[in-house]
């Protein structure tokens, strides 16, 4: 019983790509970290698209400087265009922190922005904000790439040794705002003191604003950051990164920090194995209230399980949602017919496989996957629902079968930034959603327009 | 005061005593977070909506992908513009050149989809690793059959001007290669309008009333094979100046075509342009058709303009959108709605639009050039507006500063041109200033409301 991962057929042009460049990914870890502006170190077109992207999911301001090449600067190098960016961004923002991601024109001109912000500064030795820097060339990887490597490169840069503290560090990946502050909860009640990295809860989920801010209020504190070197432990919620990436990885070789890489608590079983984990690191059972919660998910699990029996499901995504994911519907009975990335990481049949181990010979997995991809195999595959971001939407409306918004970017709806999808309360959320997508097919299908389940 | 950067004091312009004033055109400032795209984008937001060619994007996913059917552009036939195709270019093609992929990517789509032409965009990358994307399209037109433009739009070649140029310049490589046998004596281009939410089935449509034949609408519902022949007709209207005013130029020069600008949004100006048309073909019959034409719209129109003027007078606006031109319109239709424009401002206008926005403004308006977030917040509180006009990157700006917001940008889905356009737009303000929302936010809660009822 093993997956049956179809490698993308031989074609050269990307239909409709389903990833994003990996400056995006940067440009969003980025904005987890408090009094941080993110600098793309490229032309200005890179760092205006990537916000205008950001911003139809969030619809938050997000700020993002650019050092924006000219000719000269692709012919000479971007050192004094960085010099300036930086220079700028610091008289008009004052921010803590100045996050340096480069782009595929600074990375192929070879521009060594190390060695820029050394020179900088030296320039500068009137308190510069921080700065640090991550290489993202954008034709390597996609935007979780991006995401995972911004993320390391900051606890790369900061994390410090020292006495070892009850602390556990948190990296989460690409999930939603209500998502990172359901963690907060979570570690709150556990009663642990936590870095969670990053950390955009209110910097891209904000409240209305009584004055212009320049930089959203939030985000973790740089302080929170250089402690990751003396926690205890570290979780990552990736099914797919691999060591060399991990920051977890990173502070287990150099302070010997223990870490767990884990797929997304998505289901009862993942959530399981999270809080298990959690519980056993932090010394304190399990709070009350999430033995609660889970039992009431069983409890719906039951209530809703007949309607979707044996569905069939189309997922696309970032490579670890969707490894999450695969597993959660497989545990609700939904078969996830196709699960389908534009990532290559080259782990994602295996992690599919190790996910979903019930339903694993039912599974198409396409990694390197685009949009003409997923619609050619969904029309062979027949599935009842689609699992996934807005993306998905040209193919659902072609099939005539509900999408369920997941992920990122959903931006033809409102509040893509609140759905809950982690800890039991998610897959609850989650759960109820897809149920209830599958009676409301039927209901509108129905002659006798029912009204009563 | 807001606080402006050194080198920024120049782009901004307050009207008053001192005497005008205005650097402009310039590169944007590192570092500053402009709104601005690049050339790139420039490029593609105007043959984007050729409908019947492939538009394939020559480099890394990331261009192609975050301008994949972003624009409401309008398609009465094929849609192969809502596609978003990329060469996804890998390390491996970057060290070796991506000639060989873009080749393949090419017919590979020419195949599947049987365009009517292929334009291929050079994004930033193709620039450095100096692929020769020419000789590539020239390679695949002659084996296919059909014109494959390249596209010199490479991101840090300039400005997002520099992309209307090269887009233009794409364009008149396939005008003048169709047929003009049929085209009437009084007949048209219609330059510069995008069909957002089908705005130029309606002007088209006025046109055709007013008893003129409209040859090719570039690029809105843009056909390559009416652009081909776009050479025979008598006259070319711009609309979208900053975009195809080039292109008009450059069609006099070859084939001696006049043109006029003229603009579609506000009833003035619609009307307006719509005289210029008929005034220019000097057709006494035609004339009279367009004043009962005007008539008519403006006066299904006008009772309920009045409506929303009731509600709206004395409200004040800031306007901050791509091109200056866009601009005029918007401060004269708001004018209309009895409203004020109190802010000012594009993303490339030029020294004479600027000019021109300060003769048609009132006094103490502010007049910016290429502006960013923390100044547009600033002149926004400064001003205490109750409206913004700007795109998707200015709208969360407003929202959070709980002032209300309109887009006007080419994402939009309702028509804001022609006569219905008038009204669609104030059925948009009206919607946005006067929502009871915004008593519970904080600009109103701390100087005790201000929000006229809903009517
Ligand atoms: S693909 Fe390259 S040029 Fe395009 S947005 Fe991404 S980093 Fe910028």
């Amino acid at each position: 019983m093993s997956v049956n991962h179809q490698p993308r057929p031989a074609v050269s042009v990307t239909t409709n790509a389903c990833k994003l460049c990996t400056p995006l990914g940067a440009c969003l870890a980025f904005r987890g970290i408090e009094g941080t502006v993110p600098l793309l170190h490229g032309s200005q077109g890179c760092s205006t698209y990537i916000r205008r992207y950001i911003i139809s999911h969030f619809k938050e301001p997000i700020d993002v400087a650019s050092s924006n090449f000219s000719e000269s600067s692709a012919i000479f190098g971007g050192g004094v265009n960085l010099a300036t960016a930086l220079q700028n961004v610091t008289a008009q923002y004052h921010p803590e922190l100045i996050a340096v991601a480069s782009t595929c024109l600074s990375e192929t001109i070879g521009d060594d922005v190390p060695l820029f912000i050394r020179q900088y500064r030296r320039e500068h030795p009137e308190r510069p904000p921080e700065i640090i820097h991550v290489s993202t060339p954008s034709y390597r990887g996609t935007h979780m790439d991006g995401f995972h490597a911004a993320v390391r490169a900051a606890v790369d840069e900061l994390a410090e040794a020292g006495a070892p503290e009850r602390r556990i560090n948190l990296f989460p990946g690409l999930v939603s705002p209500a998502d990172l502050r359901h963690l907060k909860e979570i570690m709150a009640d556990f009663g642990v003191d936590y870095t969670l990295l990053p950390d955009y809860s209110e910097t891209l989920d904000g409240e209305i604003w009584q004055e212009y801010q320049k930089i959203a209020p939030g985000g973790t504190p740089l302080a929170a950051i250089r402690r990751t070197g003396r926690a205890m432990a570290s979780f990552e919620f990736s099914g797919t990164i691999a060591a060399e990436h991990s920051t977890g990885n990173l502070l287990k070789e150099r302070f010997g920090i223990s870490y767990l890489q884990t797929a997304m608590p998505i289901g009862v079983r993942a959530c399981d194995q999270f809080f298990t984990k959690l519980a056993e690191v932090s010394g304190n059972p399990i709070p009350d209230c999430y033995r609660k919660e889970r039992g009431r998910l069983v409890d719906s699990y039951v209530d809703g399980h007949k309607y979707i029996f044996g569905k069939r499901a189309v997922l696309y995504g970032e490579e670890d949602l969707v490894v999450s994911l695969a597993g959660f519907l497989a545990e609700i009975g939904v078969i996830p017919v196709l699960c389908a990335s534009g990532g290559e990481s080259g782990r994602l049949a295996e992690a599919v496989q190790a996910a979903a181990p019930e339903v694993a010979d039912r599974i198409t997995v396409r990694d390197g996957a685009d949009f003409m991809d997923i619609a050619e195999l969904a029309e062979k595959l027949q599935p009842d629902l689609i699992v996934g971001n807005s993306k998905g939407y040209p193919l659902a409306r072609k099939l005539q079968i509900p999408l369920i918004r997941v992920g990122f970017p959903i931006h033809d709806r409102l509040g893509g930034q609140r759905l809950l999808h982690l800890g039991y309360r998610g897959t609850q959320a989650l759960f109820d959603r897809i149920v209830n997508a599958v009676i409301e097919r039927q209901q509108d299908a129905s002659p006798v327009g029912y009204s009563y389940m | 005061m807001v606080k402006v950067l050194e080198e920024r004091k120049g782009q901004i312009y307050r009207k008053g005593s001192e005497p005008y004033a205005m650097e402009c055109g310039k590169t944007s400032l590192a570092g500053s977070v402009s709104q601005r795209a690049c050339v790139f984008c420039g490029s593609r937001v105007v043959l984007y909506p050729i409908a019947d060619a492939i538009h394939l994007v020559h480099g890394p996913v990331g261009c192609a992908a975050y301008t994949w059917d972003i624009r409401g552009a309008l398609s009465s036939g094929p849609e192969l513009h809502r596609l978003s195709f990329s060469t996804d270019l890998r390390e491996i093609e970057v060290i070796h050149g991506g000639e060989k992929k873009l080749y393949q990517s090419l017919v590979e789509l020419i195949d599947r989809y049987q365009p009517r032409a292929a334009f291929v965009y050079s994004t930033c990358i193709i620039g450095i690793i100096g692929d020769d994307v020419g000789a590539v399209c020239k390679r695949v037109s002659a084996e296919k059959g059909i014109p494959v433009l390249p596209v010199h739009s490479e991101g840090f070649k300039g400005t997002k001007k520099d992309g209307y140029r090269a887009a233009c310049e794409a364009l008149l490589q396939l005008i003048g290669t169709g047929p003009a046998e049929g085209i009437q004596p009084h007949s048209i281009n219609i330059l510069g309008d995008f069909n957002l939410a089908g705005e130029v089935w309606m002007i088209r449509e006025y046109y055709e009333k007013m008893g003129i034949q409209v040859v090719a609408t570039i690029t809105g519902d843009g056909r390559v094979d009416q652009i081909r022949r776009a050479h025979g007709a008598a006259l070319n209207l711009v609309q979208c100046s900053g975009s195809m005013n080039h292109l008009a130029k450059m069609l006099k020069e070859k084939y001696g075509t006049p043109y006029l600008q003229v603009s579609y949004f506000g009833i003035e100006d619609m009307a307006e342009a719509l005289y210029q048309v008929a005034r220019f073909f000097n057709d006494t019959a035609m004339m009279r058709r367009t004043e009962e034409l005007v008539r008519d719209e403006i006066a299904a129109v006008y009772p309920q303009l009045l409506e929303y003027r009731k509600a709206l007078t004395g409200k004040k606006a800031a306007i901050y959108v791509g091109g200056a031109f866009k601009a005029f319109s918007l401060v004269k239709a708001l004018r209309i709605l009895g409203m004020q424009t109190a802010v000012v401002g594009s993303q490339t206008g030029s020294s004479e639009d600027y000019q021109q926005l300060r003769d048609l403004c009132d006094e103490g308006t502010v007049i910016v050039d290429d502006s960013n977030p923390l100044e547009l917040a600033g002149f926004l509180k400064e001003k205490g507006v109750d409206l913004f006009i700007g795109g998707v990157k200015e709208r969360p700006i407003a929202y959070k500063m709980g002032i209300g917001f309109c887009d006007h940008n080419h994402e939009r889905k309702i028509a804001l041109a022609g006569f219905v356009g008038m009204l669609n737009f104030a059925r948009e303000v009206h919607g946005t200033v006067c929502s009871p929302i915004w008593k519970l936010v904080p600009r109103y809660s701390c100087c005790g409301g201000g929000v006229a009822d809903v009517g």
